[in-house]
């Protein structure tokens, strides 16, 4: 019987089979971070039991910290306590940990792929719900609450229900100007925050494996904001390409049977799922958010829509706009340009691209903050950090900065932000802030213009 | 945990969709925080006013829901960040069942691992156990029994819901999950020893 990706991801981590669904999965790596890693490493402990595998837990501190050019773990005192039990926890249990200014060190979903702790065919979970973004390369990752988390790192297995399969397909080629970010909008737009929801998507289509892999991992990583715990991409040359070499990556013969292996990773002709959706991506275009839930998109050529009910009332009353109003020409007040979405070297390349000299509007705060120690080395290896703070904007240290703001970092009540991060929620820049999702070529347009403006006639 | 048989009280409105775990506890209350003590932070956006007074618009400042076990949620209830926090805080408040027309997923799985019970039912459903409840706030309870699978309404009304036998199970047993697994260490072990044989690329970058 024909397979899909997912069966061939799921079937051979099967340790035992529960009955009903249910199975007993086996969690090849596990990533833990600063909000709740340390507490987590304790609760193992508090109940008894010793961490399972160090050798398969990676833990680096990511949200709770400073982006201030300069910092250090103290920069946000909240985050100074935190960061200590987790260092302390990491060099009691013995587990690797990439602390702030070492290469490596990043957001945790950033981290992951650049040093091929997740690889294809593996399974990997962490206490966070953008866990999904690592399905890039071809990996079963999803995010777990705390006490899930504690079960995985006391047994390295976690009960789990086999989820139902969806595809979502994107055919045609993705006109210029558009971004993987504008597809997994659209993509929610169409289906909703709930349309996911039970699924284990796969990403599939021509203008899917167009895209490098890093716009995988932009992808997939919007999965959860619709809903779906899981994404992926069968894995590809592009994909092999990207990990060959990486730190945690195999090697030699190892590499060699592990990339035959990985050439299975796909679903097969006539494989079956329990929905499947098709988009044509030559139609898409560079989209923005008008709302407080994802799925409130349009295309930045669009009006806002007349609400169809109370939730897009109290979405326009928060966001502060009219509905028939023109998206574009809204004027931004800030700008950020990071997080697990797109903070890699491509999407700052991508914004670096618009700038062509031009300098960020006096009102506009604009942020830069690289998603890994990496990043930000390769960056500025290649200049694009001259150029950001030629434009005006700052140049931070990496970390979740101003996507989840528990950093002491956020974006003042009433001001308007374009943020290339993956959620608009109410208060999720900071109490009163109201955010724009986009993409980083959209949102380094916007710092520019001072207003909402389409990228491509910019 | 706590086992979960049956819960009786008068449902607590809130049936606005898409209400996330940002609404329900925003990220900085729970930068290192336990498991106790964090309903006072839960809707704290929502729940009080900007000089820290209480709203009393939002439905858990008023009289009859203040100490409601159950609320009555709209669709998608619970979605985005994957804090357990977030039904830790619920917990705290009182709450130990949501009905919703659905959920988000993460969320969803939280609530079992905390002895509280998420309940879908239609839209229509739950629209009606509202109304019921707004007619007389005072003595409208609702009833939510696991044991039967059933959602009592004020009128008496029985509205059936399912739920996954698993667990269902495990939430009425109060069971311990990670001692259920540890029972099977031997087979973890033995899928170890094969897996790193059949498919030794996912183990051999790793080794410290």
């Amino acid at each position: 019987m024909p397979q899909t990706l997912f069966d061939k991801l799921w079937a051979p981590h099967v340790v035992a089979d529960l009955g009903d669904d249910w199975a007993l999965l086996h969690i090849d790596r596990v990533l833990l971070h600063d909000m709740s890693g340390a507490r987590a490493l304790t609760e193992v402990g508090e109940r008894g039991y010793d961490l399972a595998r160090p050798d398969l837990v990676f833990a680096t501190p990511d949200h709770a910290v400073s982006s201030a050019p300069g910092r250090t773990s103290a920069t946000f005192a909240g985050g100074a306590s935190p960061i200590a039990k987790l260092r302390q926890r990491v060099k009691e249990t013995g587990i690797r940990l990439f602390d702030l200014g070492q290469p490596g060190h990043g957001i945790v979903h950033v981290m992951a792929p650049e040093l091929a702790i997740v690889l294809p065919g593996t399974t990997l979970v962490c206490g966070d719900s953008h866990t999904c973004t690592n399905g890039g390369v071809g990996a079963l990752a999803f995010g777990i609450g705390a006490s899930e988390l504690t079960h995985v790192l006391a047994t390295q297995t976690l009960m789990q229900r086999k989820p139902r399969t969806m595809r979502l397909t994107f055919t045609g080629t993705l006109p210029a100007g558009v971004t993987a970010k504008d597809m997994i909008l659209a993509g929610i737009g169409q289906l909703g925050t709930a349309g996911g929801t039970g699924f284990a998507v796969e990403y599939a289509g021509d203008a899917v494996r167009a895209l490098p892999l890093e716009a995988r991992l932009t992808l997939c990583n919007l999965s959860i904001e619709m809903g779906a715990k899981m994404g992926f991409v069968a894995p590809d040359d592009t994909t092999f390409a990207y990990l060959k070499g990486r730190r945690f990556a195999p090697t030699g013969a190892g590499w060699d049977a592990a990339v035959a292996a990985w050439r299975e990773l796909r679903s097969d002709d006539g494989a079956v799922f329990d929905r499947e959706v098709t988009i044509d991506a030559s139609q898409i275009a560079p989209q923005i958010t008008w709302g407080t839930s994802p799925e409130q998109v349009a295309p930045v050529t669009a009006h806002v829509p007349q609400p169809s009910g109370p939730a897009d009332q109290a979405a326009l009353d928060y966001i502060g706009l009219q509905p028939g109003q023109p998206l574009a020409g809204t004027p931004v007040d800030w700008v950020f340009i990071g997080s697990c979405t797109n903070s890699r070297l491509s999407d700052l390349r991508d914004a670096a691209a618009v700038l062509k000299g031009r300098r960020v509007a006096p009102h506009v705060t604009a942020w830069v903050v690289p998603g890994s120690e990496t990043v930000k080395r390769e960056a500025e290896a290649e200049g694009l950090h001259t150029q950001f703070l030629e434009a005006g904007f700052q140049w931070r240290e990496p970390g979740c900065a101003l996507c989840v703001c528990v950093n002491g970092e956020s974006v003042p009540a009433g001001k308007r932000s374009v943020s290339t991060s993956n959620r608009n929620f109410v208060g999720r820049q900071g109490t009163g802030a109201r955010t724009h999702l986009a993409s980083p070529a959209m949102a380094a347009a916007a710092a520019l213009a001072g207003a909402i403006v389409d990228v491509r006639s910019f | 945990m706590d086992a979960f048989t049956t819960i009786t009280g008068p449902a607590a409105p809130l049936l606005r969709a898409n209400v996330d775990t940002d609404m329900i506890i925003p990220a900085q209350r729970l930068i290192g925080a336990g498991r106790d003590g964090l309903g006072r932070y839960a809707f704290e956006r929502f729940r009080f006013n900007a000089d820290g007074s209480d709203n009393p618009d939002f439905p858990l400042n008023q009289a009859p829901y203040r100490a409601s076990p159950i609320l009555l949620a709209g669709e998608n209830f619970g979605c985005g960040s994957s804090r357990e926090g977030a039904v830790w805080a619920l917990r705290d408040l009182g709450l130990r069942c949501f009905i919703a027309p659905s959920f988000g997923d993460i969320f969803y799985n939280n609530c079992f691992q905390n002895g509280m019970l998420p309940v879908r039912l239609a839209a229509a459903d739950v629209q009606r156990i509202a109304e019921q409840t707004a007619a007389s706030p005072s003595n409208a309870y609702t009833s939510v029994d696991l044991e039967r699978q059933v959602v009592i309404t004020p009128n008496g009304e029985e509205i059936p819901f399912s739920v996954d036998q698993r667990k269902r199970s495990a939430l009425l047993e109060g069971l311990d999950e990670i001692a259920l697994t540890m029972k099977r260490r031997a087979e973890i072990l033995s899928w170890q020893a094969r897996d790193q044989a059949a498919r030794p690329w996912a183990w051999e970058g790793l080794r410290f």
